[in-house]
């Protein structure tokens, strides 16, 4: 005879508000085998988890039922109070009455009652089949790779390594820096992007505790928190960069030239080169298709004759310059993984009443950004791409690929309203003649002295914010003419513009589902990555060691993306701060009385964690390697007789919970 | 057939997407009906064909197993194994005498709580439709949890 | 190639203002194979004043039109944007099985509102066989305007990209014309003001023909006659009120398919324009 314990939690009135507390505890109080009900007002309050600890106690519990909040929230602090009762935490079911059943049926209270009964009854009938179970502990490899060497990404590898432990940077660009090392100013303070950047590059690529893989991207994942082993892609740069010396002589005499991914493609840049001055490391790459040698390699092939160039070789004064270097692929342990591979701009091209892209004065925030800086092509000369002519009247258009359910992107990409006042304020910088208006939908300053910058935009620089969109934009000798609607005077408004301005939303990286899949965590609708819990849990992944910072997980601006940098990387020093990790023990097993040593249970296995072990008659029977399995229980499904069981999961439980709700 | 048949759904959900799913329903208020009764799986690759045909067999008027998206399983590929049970299955409903929309195999993200709410909806509206099994139907007899 | 066969609904415009728009389609598809049964008893299909007076009959008109196709069991189609329009709009609204019983009863016949309506322009852009081309028509320089009804409102009508149509760029690409990138493919003519405020059909008219002159066009290429009509009529006026000079042909693109495929200038009806387009043609050896 089991002792079975019931704990209803009202969460306030979150669950007592909808289902009636008293109704379920008469229909439980009378199932076989329950020797208590208790109520409290909110269980996971330390009061509620005392009257739990006490009652298991004082009444000898061996089971424990929860109906509270789900499963997903609570189970561990639940399984720690029981734990500190003395009893096995695997003992515990929860029932989810709260984000299945309160909080989904509240207008019908009735039936919200009679699913919290059913619910309750069906966790009852589980915890019976609930056998005792020990988490097995495994050591962890205290290293972290972090994936994307942008302002997130370098943030949570120094505090990391500040930390002492050893941190792999790996960057697909050629350097590392990311959006952030594009941008001319910040806002609301203008500091200057790079100035403040930059530093921080260099102390990554010094510290001692840092690895920096650049022009490198993640293969494969395979393993669990403290034991990932990680295949890494280091990209051939066609440069050895243990002889290059970041001279420059190569990229000063490349004789071709092509627009500059960096620059956003206003200016250009060399065959062999490196994205930006300040490029870490400094040590340029080659590309490839682009390159006169190799076009020459491949002429010859077809029996034409093209002349080779070599000229970056003949000069390099180290010989740095390796034609035959090829992609190289290394296998790394890590205990922890951070994904913080950023975003990148919507494609304005797709908005076709704004000239589909072809308008050669029509640009991006992003391109702006470059056309302010005075790295960029223009050395910071405000030039307008079409003739080069200095813009006098520039018109921003707002959420471009944000809050437009036609482009497929319902959401606010929160940082472009600010990004529009201080570029209207920087241009009022470089030239005091220029009026910048601005069609906004509402404009969101939400942030510390955020308001106040948007109000200094309007009152101090004059910048003319105008409520309504622009329908459609056409050329006109020479002109953007840019038809729109000022919807707080009530009327359409003309302006002929020399520079629009499109404020292009954040959209997901290219490759993030990819590597969300390559790392088996979740993604939303647009991209994005989805956090363990929306408020609380927002740097997890609902993958234990995987962890997400900055843009990755959704539009932010850099005070937020550092932050969050930082937070990642306590959240790896707290991993790393355990010497050996508790494994899940809901793994599993074979009855080896039954197993006919089929291996169907092997051939479905995604981790190869079935074993073959030889009975006494000689006979290969499967066994359960529990430090491999994960506990997914496809093995249980394929297992034709029944042999192979998942614990915690067991065919029995599934079957008491079919048919108590079946009831 | 009668307005107040409230037909019974069984839900297998797997915990990684589709459970999470659901919870996300709940934590944005966004109502279903409460014809549905949620079993957590780990993976929807762990749902035997044997337990579906154990809720037919118990009573469910309806099944709904939901998992990871395609390519998203938190196990690599569970969810594949799920949708190729679950396409056998189907064409044996047949055989039992149950309509083959009383069995629906479907991808719920962590992200997609509307979703999943819609889902309900329609599956209860579908299954009201159809009104109670038409098979010999042994009701669930009372089973002691001794 | 298998042989296809439509239902013709050519409207009203096609049988009097711009019966060179009607002439040069039928050419256009009797050269590429493709044929056209024009509807016996055809009617008009309310675009006029019919759907601003009685919201019924401005359904029943256009569902007389589907009815009499439905009866040929063969697809409809018509060059007029505005009657396709109309059609479309009629089949949209027919889709609730209220409205198609009652516009059955006010036809006094079962419309099953299910076949297909496609414009002339949909079809030619969707051929994917040889164009039978004997002269192409290099040297010259056109944009294509589509004007409004072709493409909104985008679930009744739309075929093509609503606000940069692609559709008559790449059929008179095909003809060797040099097309050019405009912002005012999908503009407003102003048509429907010509009667009530013709001073504000003067401004939107100049603006497009501007626009076409800044991108460097020869001509404009159109597929709806009251664009056409427009764009062609009131030019003189334009140039003289704007002090202006544009001399851009309004030309339909079945009439440049036409020339390219070897009908002669006179067959196709284009010294019928107002804007002459025969010095132009001529001067690049065209016609």
């Amino acid at each position: 005879m089991a002792r079975i314990g019931i704990f209803l939690c009202h969460c306030g009135t979150n669950i007592a508000g909808v289902v009636n507390i008293s109704q379920v505890r008469e229909a439980v109080k009378d199932i076989p085998q329950v020797v208590l009900v208790e109520e409290s007002k909110y269980m996971c309050s330390e009061m509620g988890q005392g009257g739990i600890r006490e009652a298991i106690e004082k009444n000898k519990l061996d089971r424990v039922i929860i109906s509270a909040c789900s499963p997903r929230m609570h189970e561990n602090t639940f399984r720690k109070t029981v734990a500190d009762a003395g009893l096995n935490p695997y003992l515990l079911e929860i029932a989810n009455v709260r984000e299945q059943d309160s909080w989904v049926h509240a207008d019908d209270k009735e039936a919200a009652t009679e699913k919290a009964i059913a619910l309750t009854r069906t966790a009852v009938a589980k915890a019976l089949l609930n056998q005792p179970l020990t988490p097995k502990r495994v050591g962890l490899t205290k290293r972290a790779l972090v994936i994307g060497g942008g302002i997130a990404g370098i943030q949570a590898a120094l505090d990391i390594a500040n930390a002492g432990h050893p941190v792999v940077l790996v960057e697909r660009e050629p350097t590392i820096g990311g959006r952030m090392a594009q941008l001319d100013k910040t806002f609301p303070t203008l500091d200057c992007s790079s100035c403040i950047l930059t530093p921080r590059m260099v102390e990554a690529n010094q510290h001692p505790n840092i690895t920096i893989f650049t022009y490198s991207e993640v293969m494969s994942v395979s393993g669990f928190v403290g034991n990932f082993k990680v295949q890494i892609r280091q990209k051939a740069r066609h440069v050895d960069s243990v002889k290059c010396t970041g001279c420059g002589i190569c990229w000063q005499k490349c004789p071709d030239l092509v627009p500059s991914e960096f620059d956003t493609g206003l200016g250009g840049r060399k065959i062999i080169y490196v994205p930006f001055a300040q490029a870490i490391p400094n040590v340029p790459v080659i590309d490839m298709p682009n390159c006169r040698y190799v076009k020459h390699l491949e002429a010859a092939k077809e029996g034409k004759k093209l002349p080779p160039c070599r000229i970056c070789e003949k000069l390099c004064p180290t010989g740095a310059i390796d034609w035959e270097q090829e992609d190289q692929v290394l296998t790394e342990d890590f205990g922890a993984i951070v994904v913080a591979t950023g975003f990148k701009p919507f494609d304005y091209g797709r908005y076709t009443e704004f000239g589909a892209g072809k308008y050669p004065d029509v640009i991006g925030l992003l391109q702006l950004e470059r056309l302010l800086s005075a790295s960029g092509p223009t050395n910071g000369e405000l030039k307008r791409p079409s003739d080069g002519a200095h813009p006098k009247t520039v018109v921003f258009l707002s959420c471009i690929g944000s809050r437009d359910e036609r482009m497929g992107k319902p959401y606010c990409s929160k940082v472009c309203c600010m990004v529009m006042a201080k570029q209207a304020i920087l241009l009022k910088d470089h030239d005091p003649e220029i009026q910048p208006y601005v069609f906004y939908i509402d404009v969101r300053a939400g942030g510390k002295d955020y308001e106040e910058f948007y109000q200094r935009s309007q009152r101090e620089q004059g910048v003319l914010w105008l409520r309504g969109r622009v329908s459609k934009l056409y050329q006109d000798n020479g002109k953007v003419i840019v038809m729109g609607e000022d919807s707080l005077m009530g009327r359409p408004v003309e302006i002929a513009a020399d520079l629009v301005v499109m404020a292009t939303g954040m959209e997901a990286n290219d490759g993030a589902v990819d590597l969300a899949q390559t790392l088996h965590i979740s993604y939303d609708t647009h991209g994005f990555m989805v956090e363990a819990h929306p408020k609380l849990r927002p740097l997890e992944t609902n993958t234990d060691g995987i962890f997400l910072a900055g843009t990755v997980s959704g539009p932010r601006d850099i005070p937020e993306t550092v932050a969050q940098g930082s937070g990642v990387a306590a959240k790896v020093l707290g991993l790393f701060s355990k010497d050996e990790l508790a494994t899940d023990p809901t793994v599993a097993y074979v009855d080896a009385m039954r197993c006919t040593g089929c291996f169907l249970c092997a051939e479905v296995c995604p981790y190869g964690a079935i074993d073959k072990e030889p009975s006494r008659d000689g006979r290969l029977l499967a066994k359960v390697n529990e430090s491999l399995c994960k506990g997914c229980g496809l093995c249980v499904a394929g297992c034709r007789g029944n042999c192979i069981n998942l614990r915690g999961f067991t065919n029995q439980q599934v079957i008491e919970e079919i048919m108590a709700l079946c009831r | 057939m009668s307005l107040d048949y409230e037909p019974r759904i069984i839900g297998f959900l797997c915990n990684w997407c589709a459970f999470a799913g659901a919870d996300l329903a709940g934590t944005t208020r966004t109502g279903y009906p409460s014809n549905i009764r949620i079993i957590r799986v780990p993976c929807s690759g762990r749902v035997d064909p044997l337990l579906i045909l154990k809720a037919y067999q118990q009573g469910a008027d309806a099944v709904l197993i939901a998992g990871c998206h395609p390519g998203d399983c938190h196990y690599v590929q569970g969810n594949y194994f799920a949708r190729r049970r679950f396409a056998l299955l189907r064409q044996f409903l047949d055989y039992l005498g149950i309509e083959k929309e009383r069995l629906r195999l479907e991808w719920v993200s962590a992200s997609e709580g509307r979703k999943f709410a819609r889902l309900v909806k329609e599956m209860t509206e579908e299954v009201s439709r159809l009104g109670p099994r038409k098979d010999t139907v042994r009701r669930p007899v009372k089973v002691a949890t001794e | 190639m298998t042989h296809q066969a439509y239902a013709y609904y050519p409207g009203c415009s096609l049988s009097s203002t711009a019966r060179e728009y009607d002439v040069s389609t039928r050419k256009v598809f009797e050269a590429l194979g493709l044929e056209l049964r024009e509807l016996e008893d055809w009617s008009c299909c309310g675009a006029s004043a019919a759907k601003g007076i009685n919201h019924l009959l401005g359904l029943a008109l256009p569902g007389r039109v589907i009815q009499q196709a439905e009866e040929a069991n063969l697809p409809l189609t018509t060059p007029c944007p505005e009657c396709y329009s109309r059609l479309r709009f009629a089949a949209y609204e027919m889709k609730d099985e209220a409205t198609r019983k009652q516009v059955s009863q006010v036809l006094e016949t079962e419309i099953k509102n299910t076949g297909a309506i496609e414009p002339t322009l949909k079809i030619i852009w969707q051929y994917d066989g040889d164009l039978r081309i004997k002269k192409p028509l290099t040297g010259l320089k056109a944009v294509a305007y589509y004007g409004c009804l072709f493409v909104r409102p985008k679930d009744v009508a739309a075929f093509d990209d609503q606000e940069d149509p692609r559709s008559m760029d790449d059929i008179v690409t095909r003809l060797g014309v040099e097309m050019l990138d405009w912002g005012f493919k999908t503009e407003c003519c102003g048509a429907y003001l010509s009667v009530p405020k013709p001073e504000i059909v003067y401004r939107l008219v100049y603006r497009i023909l501007k626009g076409a002159k800044q991108a460097g066009a020869d001509c404009v290429v159109v597929a709806c006659p009251l664009c056409q009509a427009n764009l062609d009529t009131r030019q003189k006026a334009i140039e003289e009120r704007y002090r202006v000079h544009f001399d851009l042909p309004i030309i339909y693109f079945t009439q440049l398919m036409g020339l390219a495929m070897g009908f002669s200038a006179q067959e196709l009806l284009l010294d019928k324009h107002l804007t002459d387009p025969l010095p132009l043609l001529r001067g690049k050896g065209l016609a």
